[in-house]
């Protein structure tokens, strides 16, 4: 993989690493399937882009998406706590609405931004190669988003919200609002899914409405995955985990990308990716048996 | 006798050298990136290969041809542009709209030539069509879409309703529907139109439009041609027929279609690619129209559905089924 490829994976798995800290927050603390994802995401693209075209400053329309995804998250979490629609069911039915509303954003199914100012254009313009300034700048936000979320969960508030996923009546037995935990939770959750998807349209000049397709597959394959590699009950650790899953997923992808040498075809690559994932999370585990089953064939030895 | 044999061995030494050198400066790198697999954008990569071949580009010998496809997910289009632009090819070519733009975003210097982009302006590929000013050109696939209405009043007389499948979440099939519109509302025609946003979806679409219409047209749209044979069957089942904004939906059983085949499509692009791989600096290249618009007609379904082609019809026909 050249240094450019590198670089690019990893400018991509930073901003997908945003994706994976919303599904943490939804999957792992609140307990809630939430596959709102796919429809906040292109959501973020679609406003971001809309304004920039519009001629709003870029960073007032990366606000303005992360707000309307915090807005999906909300309406999901109304039809789950207020119309008591299953989780998973409410969140479907906000994904599916959600793709007629991007088209109606941006009034066409993809908007260009080639040309047009964006959040890195100002650091650019001083001269700076593209690609730097896309991941030094993508990376502060996530470590910025990062340090936010765990801060959070560290709170007062956070205690609440973590124990919403795990006993929830327990919560409610000692007067917590479980349905305001659920809906701050989604809304932030999916904030952050529509802040990546701004990132996403502003460094690749293109939002697209079909870009959420699949993403609350990576989200979760992340989470897991970083998981998996980094476990640890720590606040830090998790989030660290789920943002490094993300760069792994990526970098599996790429991996997957350059394997033309071993007579595979380009239509491979979903199958790739998937066969590299899940080699990912089975080896630790074997490594895991492997060390077990030596260390009871020893016991016999020592007796 | 010693001499001789050091003066033969430097010379073969040369010649070697020379041979070695000429043959690495002839070894180019084309990079493909495609948005994702079915027949129309098929055909236009191997178009290109066999367009490239024909110009003495042959694969595995003097061309390195890397193709990936994105399997429609923006972002590993995304992926792909990094991956191909880290390798420094000498041409970047970008099948459909995403993939382009992904490129395009990717590089400022390495030249990428796009095709099948139904909207080069409005993708913002390029600021101007006739003088690119950037590192992007390519050819654009729209559709003669008026000639198409005209196709469908041909085949329909007295013809009040077009019914369209479509894709809204498609950038090219949207252009294509707004141009449909515009076109038959000049003529007094209605259209109704039916939005399938998956290739499954394509099949129920037609169901809900088929009953209303007198003819159903197919336009360019990458689900709509994944689902091609869905969207005929459902048309056969009324026995209305089905105008295709691609030649190669007649193959599946549309009655007619006035369009370029794809492949051509893939041809005309290997010219570009051959003109920038010559040196020809992407300005000078201006963005293309896919020409060769062919009459394809199917006879057998024509006479299922009891339609019968008028002879200038079938004179203007370049293939006939």
């Amino acid at each position: 993989m050249s240094l450019f490829a590198f670089l690019g994976t990893l400018e991509i798995g930073l901003i997908y690493g945003l994706v994976a800290l919303g599904v943490y927050l939804t999957f792992r603390i609140l307990d809630f399937p939430d596959l709102t994802v796919d429809g906040s995401f292109p959501m973020g693209g679609a406003v971001a882009a809309t304004a920039i075209v519009a001629g709003i400053n870029p960073w007032v329309a990366t606000i303005l998406a992360t707000f309307s995804g915090a807005f999906c998250g909300l309406v999901t979490a109304f039809l789950a706590v207020r119309c008591g629609i299953l989780h998973l069911l409410a969140s479907i039915l906000t994904m599916i609405a959600a793709f007629s509303v991007n088209i109606r954003i941006m009034g066409r199914p993809n908007i260009a931004l080639l040309g047009e100012p964006t959040i890195f254009s100002p650091f650019e313009s001083l001269g700076f190669d593209p690609l730097h300034v896309h991941l030094g700048v993508i990376f502060i936000l996530v470590v910025c988003s990062s340090l936010f979320v765990i801060r959070l969960l560290s709170s007062d508030f956070g205690l609440g919200l973590r124990a919403t996923g795990v006993n929830s009546q327990m919560v409610a037995a000692q007067g917590g609002n479980i349905g305001l935990f659920t809906y701050f939770g989604l809304a932030l959750s999916n904030g952050l899914v529509a802040f990546s998807g701004a990132l996403f349209a502003q460094s690749n000049s293109f939002a697209d409405v079909t870009s959420g397709v699949g993403t609350i597959v990576v989200g979760l394959a992340a989470v897991i995955l970083g998981q998996t590699l980094l476990s640890g009950t720590r606040i830090w650790v998790a989030v660290s985990a789920v943002i490094l899953g993300s760069i792994l997923y990526r970098l599996s992808v790429a991996f997957a990308l350059s394997s033309g040498m071993f007579g595979l075809q380009a239509s491979d690559l979903n199958l790739i990716t998937a066969v590299l994932v899940a080699l990912a999370l089975v080896i630790p585990k074997m490594k895991n048996t492997v060390q077990c089953k030596m260390m009871s064939g020893r016991l016999p030895d020592s007796d | 006798m010693k001499r001789i044999n050091g003066m033969s061995l430097f010379c073969a030494a040369v010649l070697l050298c020379m041979t070695a050198a000429t043959s690495l400066a002839q070894s180019y790198k084309v990079a493909v990136s495609q948005i994702v697999e079915h027949p129309a954008l098929d055909a236009t990569r191997q178009g290109l290969l066999d367009g490239l071949k024909a110009k003495g580009y042959e694969e595995g010998k003097n061309l390195k041809f890397i193709y990936q496809t994105a399997q429609g997910n923006p972002a590993i289009a995304v992926q792909i542009a990094k991956q191909f632009v880290g390798e420094k090819p000498n041409v970047l070519v970008g099948i459909a709209t995403p993939t382009a733009q992904a490129l395009a975003a990717s590089t400022r210097s390495i030249p990428v030539i796009f095709t099948a982009v139904t909207d080069p302006f409005g993708a913002k590929l390029v600021k101007n069509l006739a003088h690119p000013e950037g590192n992007v050109t390519g050819l654009s696939d729209l559709s003669p879409v008026v000639q198409h209405v005209e196709l469908m009043q041909e085949i329909v007389p007295e013809l009040r309703t077009i019914g369209v499948v479509f894709n809204p979440g498609e950038a090219n099939a949207v252009a294509l529907v707004d141009l449909l519109k515009k076109t038959a509302m000049s003529k007094g025609i209605q259209v109704v139109e039916a939005s399938a946003l998956k290739s499954a979806d394509v099949q129920g679409a037609a169901r809900i439009i088929a009953s209303k219409v007198q003819v159903i047209y197919a336009p360019t749209d990458n689900t709509v041609a994944s689902a091609i044979d869905a969207l005929v069957g459902v048309a056969n089942q009324v026995k209305i027929p089905v105008v295709g904004g691609s030649t190669s939906f007649v193959k599946n059983g549309a009655v007619a279609s006035l369009g370029f085949d794809y492949y051509q499509v893939g041809v005309q692009t290997a010219e570009y690619v051959e003109a920038v791989l010559k040196g020809t600096p992407v300005s000078e290249l201006p963005v293309k129209f896919a020409r060769g618009s062919d009459l394809f007609l199917n006879q057998k379904v024509a006479k299922r559905l009891g339609i019968t082609f008028p002879d200038a019809m079938l004179k203007r026909a370049t293939n006939l089924k």
